[in-house]
């Protein structure tokens, strides 16, 4: 079971923590003038990499916020966590 | 004692505590500290069980967790009944009674090994070759005699009567195995001040060492445990014996199994019979030890035939000699230690056949009668091997066979971390392979067999500096793989794999030894092929001509042995199995004679029958009320959030199809939520009780979902909105009134409110007070009558409940309320929808507000799809027979859709349904069908609203 560090509450475990999707993917503005294509990118084109993975999660049983959580999907090892807003880190 | 094979002195076994217990019904006697398996031994009992597809007798092979024949059942009494465990695991108490397995009708006459005759049909892949058909012989025939014949122990049919608990642990350092590794890096961790766990699955912490003769930086190893042991007690160090680490999970966390009660004969009736730890270490240290490699020749599944450390442990731990004539094969230098061991203990080693071909150092100093160059070609001896024939022709007769192949390093754990294993041509094994932070590994599962290399190596592993260099050891496995010609030679002892199924895999074109495994079960019975997978592995490796890297390994897998169900459930059954979740009037609801259906965790009444009533007759009461005078049902379960904040109005605009900016306070508007995508999520009432302040409702079961989508936009795409979201679902017990007396009903109850059409008209709330307690007032109807509902603090429901049923009210439940929507053509959420399910689908397209620039989901709805004319949408379906809900509708012999609701309808006298069809308001009038198992259904497109079309009703 992950260890998730919430950037609100500290170090708790995975099932305190419900899981958000790929990090990093803005709701467009000006969606009326998107076209379906880039729509349809942002609906549900992911990245889905082996490797570091960028991911939203929210403690859901704790403080309840949202925040984003570097993850390396192949030895499930977290690299780092962040709120929402902040850069990933590098 | 009348144990034959018991030493007079030595082992850690007690002599002057004489221990009774049964086995297939037979009185013995053991001792303290005995196992089952060391007990039966001392006993003279080597046949223990019959094997899995071939009936053939079985001994046991092992000292330990490896043990791949010797399962048994155990019965404690009162139910408690657990098949499948290991003899070599089971720690012996006063009136243990244990039965063998798979046999019948007894261990020594098995009508079932006449399967030997078959066992050209039971050969690798015959489930999916022999067994094919006629496909009908496989239920009838076929599955059930291999199920009958084949098999491990039986599961108990009781409930299990035991307690088990799961406990929760952290710590600095957590190390897996007390043998000299693990006590060495506990004694390095805790120098260092870590707070440190040490779990080993045995009843006695020590490892190798309870066995060991020599000595340990200069002190008997028996006086160093002592001291090791005294100095971890001083230091506050967690010791768990019993306890096997069975997995590793993401982020250090291991489940520990810690066997509590097994092993008395009378436990205290609080105590659980096991505790399932969930430990979260910074460090881990595996110091998992080894399993000897057994050697694959024909016959050598015959009881007698034993691994030459388990015999050695037999005799310096238990004081039991397996046997008196022994004839040893080995392959490894250790199998000399042990032939050693047995003859100080007056047993005759007849020969040791050692496979290498030339005499080691060991081998030439040992004084024993060695054949170099030689194996063992067959055996013999019909429930225990009498004689041992050699690859030279050499018959010997004997009443063991020790074999010894070498090591196996137990690096289950490891690997299961997702650490990588690497092979060791040196050891022909795999072992840890580079170290990237999540395990230490010390000892023999870490390629080191010199104790003090091993000793060496846990002090560096609990030590501040992480993993040490690999010690190397002077011990080398068969560079040979078997090779047998004739006769049955087996791989997988508990699943009857011989080296021909492996054999016929390759031929059959089998390379991945993940589908060897699949293909013969090599590997796949629950000891996971401790002792089987890395032969298997060598043999195929072998037959293909390939170096066993290129080959690789099977996935190690959690549980590295059996855990108990009741482990893992833990608290969680029955009652606290999940939580009920009851509205506060349950008791007033429950004691007017409510039918109860769980709606997620909620317990909602259902219906009210009244004297002999069935469903169908209260159900019909319950809408007759409804339509012609007024009913009352506890709504109290659907979803509630309050939503507040100078920006309540925008964001809810953002979030909901409708226009809540819009909406005057005292109003309320229906509104839909939809998923970025543009599907339906969820529907409900949005009521405004002031600018800033909105009160919310979500279906019963969207509550949750609905709650964490808005916190979701809330707190990530709108966070410069200035709105708050509380649920409060459970702060508000809710009384829906519905039907044309429902002003009368309530009219008495409500002190501050005026209930006139044109001050509280349909789609309306107003705060005040009813029954004397504060409330809000909704006027709203999903019944398509005249409708209240009223909500009051949760406290004061039952009040108000039992107040206004005085007045005559009749109360309904859930199907009434399905009946009277289905009527009126209201759609439910998860039923008429389906998460591909859009607002004009499901002729809701009016709550859109066409004059807001965006809002969730709104530019999906724009798609290209969404806007085809053959989309599914409601309509209603008039049959003469009641349709089932899920049953498909066809035009023409194809599927156009599928029946959503269906309901008596008690109103119109006539069967109704609602369903999604494609294309379905241009299809009004027309004849569809609805094809059943027994007949077809004719059915004909309506309107989904079948009474009131007008909503005249709504009005009063
Ligand atoms: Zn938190």
């Amino acid at each position: 079971m992950l260890l998730i560090d919430c950037p609100w509450c500290g170090a708790r475990p995975e099932n305190e923590f419900r899981y958000g999707g790929e990090a990093h993917i803005a709701r467009p503005q000006d969606a009326a003038s998107l076209d379906d294509a880039a729509w349809t990118a942002f609906l549900y084109m992911r990245n889905n990499p082996k490797g570091r993975h960028a991911e939203r999660w929210r403690h859901i049983h704790g403080c309840g916020r949202f925040f984003n959580c570097l993850r390396d999907t192949v030895s499930d090892r977290i690299e780092a966590t962040y709120k929402p807003g902040e850069p990933a880190p590098q | 004692m009348t144990q034959p094979f018991r030493t007079s002195e030595g082992g850690r076994i007690d002599r002057q505590r004489p221990i009774a217990f049964e086995f297939d019904g037979r009185r013995l006697t053991g001792c303290h500290s005995d196992t089952l398996a060391s007990a039966l031994l001392a006993n003279g009992v080597h046949l223990v069980g019959r094997s899995f597809k071939y009936h053939r007798p079985r001994g046991i092979v092992s000292a330990g967790a490896e043990e791949p024949n010797a399962l048994v059942t155990i019965d404690r009494g009162n139910g408690r009944i657990t098949p499948n465990l290991r003899a070599t695991q089971a720690e012996l108490y006063d009136g243990m009674r244990a039965r063998s397995q798979n046999r019948f009708p007894s261990l020594s006459f098995d009508l079932g090994a006449v399967s030997n005759a078959i066992s050209p049909l039971l050969s690798a892949g015959f489930y999916y070759k022999t067994f094919m058909w006629p496909r009908s012989f496989w239920r009838h025939v076929y599955e059930p005699a291999i199920r009958a014949a084949a098999g491990l122990g039986r599961a108990p049919a009781a409930a299990d009567p035991d307690r088990y608990l799961q406990q929760y642990m952290h710590c600095d350092v957590l190390i897996i195995g007390a043998g000299p590794a693990g006590l060495a890096a506990a004694l390095a961790a805790a120098a260092r001040k870590a707070r440190v766990v040490v779990c080993d699955e045995q009843a006695e912490l020590g490892g190798s060492l309870l066995t060991e003769n020599s000595e340990v930086e200069g002190k008997p190893a028996s006086d160093w445990l002592v001291n090791a042991l005294h100095m971890l007690r001083d230091a506050d160090v967690m010791l768990l014996p019993r306890t096997t680490a069975f997995g590793w999970f993401p982020g250090n966390m291991i489940g520990a199994v810690q066997r509590v009660t097994d092993h008395l004969p009378d436990p205290h009736p609080r105590l659980p019979r096991e505790r399932l730890w969930h430990i979260r270490a910074r460090e881990v240290v595996v110091a998992a030890g080894a399993v000897e490699r057994p050697l694959v020749f024909s016959g050598n599944d015959r009881p007698g035939v034993m691994l030459a450390d388990a015999a050695r442990t037999y005799l310096l731990r238990y004081g039991v000699k397996v046997g008196s004539r022994v004839v040893v094969a080995a392959e490894s230098d250790s199998a000399y230690a042990a032939a050693v061991a047995l003859r100080q203990a007056g047993i005759a080693i007849v020969a040791m056949v050692d496979r290498r071909p030339a005499a080691s150092d060991v081998a030439r100093s040992s004084g024993l009668p060695v054949r170099i160059a030689a194996s063992i070609a067959d055996t013999s001896g019909s429930l225990r091997i009498n004689r041992a024939t050699l690859s030279n022709g050499e018959k010997i007769s004997c009443d063991a066979l020790l074999m010894c192949g070498g090591w196996i390093p137990t690096v289950h754990l490891f690997a299961q971390s997702r650490e990588k294993l690497r092979f060791d041509e040196a050891l022909q094994a795999f072992l840890p392979g580079v170290w990237t932070g999540h395990a230490r590994c010390a000892g023999a599962c870490n390629g080191a067999f010199d104790l003090t290399a091993c000793i060496e190596e846990g002090y560096a592993a609990g030590g501040a500096n992480g993993q040490p260099q690999r010690a190397r050891h002077p011990e080398c496995a068969p560079a040979l793989p078997p090779s047998v010609h004739k006769g049955m030679a087996f791989v997988d002892f508990q699943n009857d794999v011989t080296i021909k199924d492996l054999r016929t895999a390759t031929q059959e074109g089998f390379r991945s030894i993940e589908h060897v495994k699949r293909y013969t079960t090599t590997g796949m019975a629950t000891d996971q092929g401790k002792l089987a997978n890395l032969n298997a592995l060598a043999i195929v490796a072998d037959l293909l001509h390939q170096p066993i890297p290129r080959i690789g390994h099977t996935t190690f897998r959690m549980p590295y042995t059996p855990v108990t169900f009741g482990a893992l459930a833990g608290s969680a059954r029955g009652d606290l199995f999940e939580p009920v979740r009851r509205t506060p009037m349950h008791d007033q609801v429950a004691a007017l004679g409510a039918v109860f259906e769980n709606v997620g965790t909620w317990q909602r009444a259902r219906y009210f029958p009244q004297g002999s009533e069935d469903m169908h007759r209260a159900v019909a009461r319950e809408c007759r009320a409804v339509r012609n005078a007024v009913g009352m049902f506890d709504a109290t379960t659907l979803g509630k959030i309050e939503v507040t904040g100078p920006d309540a109005a925008e964001f809810l605009d953002r979030i909901y199809t409708g226009s809540l900016s819009r909406l005057a306070p005292g109003r309320c508007r229906y509104g839909l939520l939809l998923t970025e995508a543009g599907y339906v999520l969820d529907d409900g009432v949005i009521a405004r009780l002031g600018p800033d302040r909105f009160h919310v409702t979500t279906t019963t079961n969207g509550a949750a979902s609905v709650l964490h989508h808005m916190e979701d936009y809330r707190q990530t795409e709108f966070p410069e909105l200035r709105v708050w979201l509380t649920s409060v679902t459970e702060q508000w017990a809710v009384i829906a009134l519905q039907g044309p007396l429902a002003r009368q009903a309530i009219a008495s109850h409500v002190q501050d409110i005026d209930l006139a059409p044109d001050a509280l008209p349909h789609m309306s709330v107003r705060e005040g007070h009813i029954c004397g307690v504060p409330a809000r007032l909704f006027r709203v109807s999903f019944t398509g009558e005249l409708g209240y509902e009223i909500n009051v603090p949760a406290d004061h429901g039952p009040m108000v409940w039992q107040a206004i049923h005085a007045g005559n009210v009749t109360a309904y439940g859930t199907e009434t309320m399905h009946v009277l929507r289905a009527e009126k053509g209201y759609i439910v959420v998860g039923q008429e929808t389906d998460g591909t399910v859009i607002p004009s689908d499901v002729g809701l397209g009016w709550t859109i507000g066409r004059e807001k620039p965006d809002f969730v989901g709104k530019r999906s709805l724009a798609r290209p799809d969404m806007l085809r004319h053959d989309r599914k949408q409601l309509v209603g379906l008039l049959s003469a027979d009641l349709l089932e809900e899920g049953a498909q509708v066809i035009s023409d012999g194809a599927g156009i859709g599928h029946v959503t609701s269906a309901y008596w309808s008690e109103t119109l006298q006539s069967p109704i349904a609602l369903g999604l069809i494609a294309a379905g308001r241009s299809r009004i009038g027309e004849i569809l069908h609805v094809p059943m198992p027994d007949r077809t259904i004719a059915v004909r497109v309506t309107d989904p609203v079948f009474y009131d079309r007008q909503g005249a009703r709504l009005h009063g």
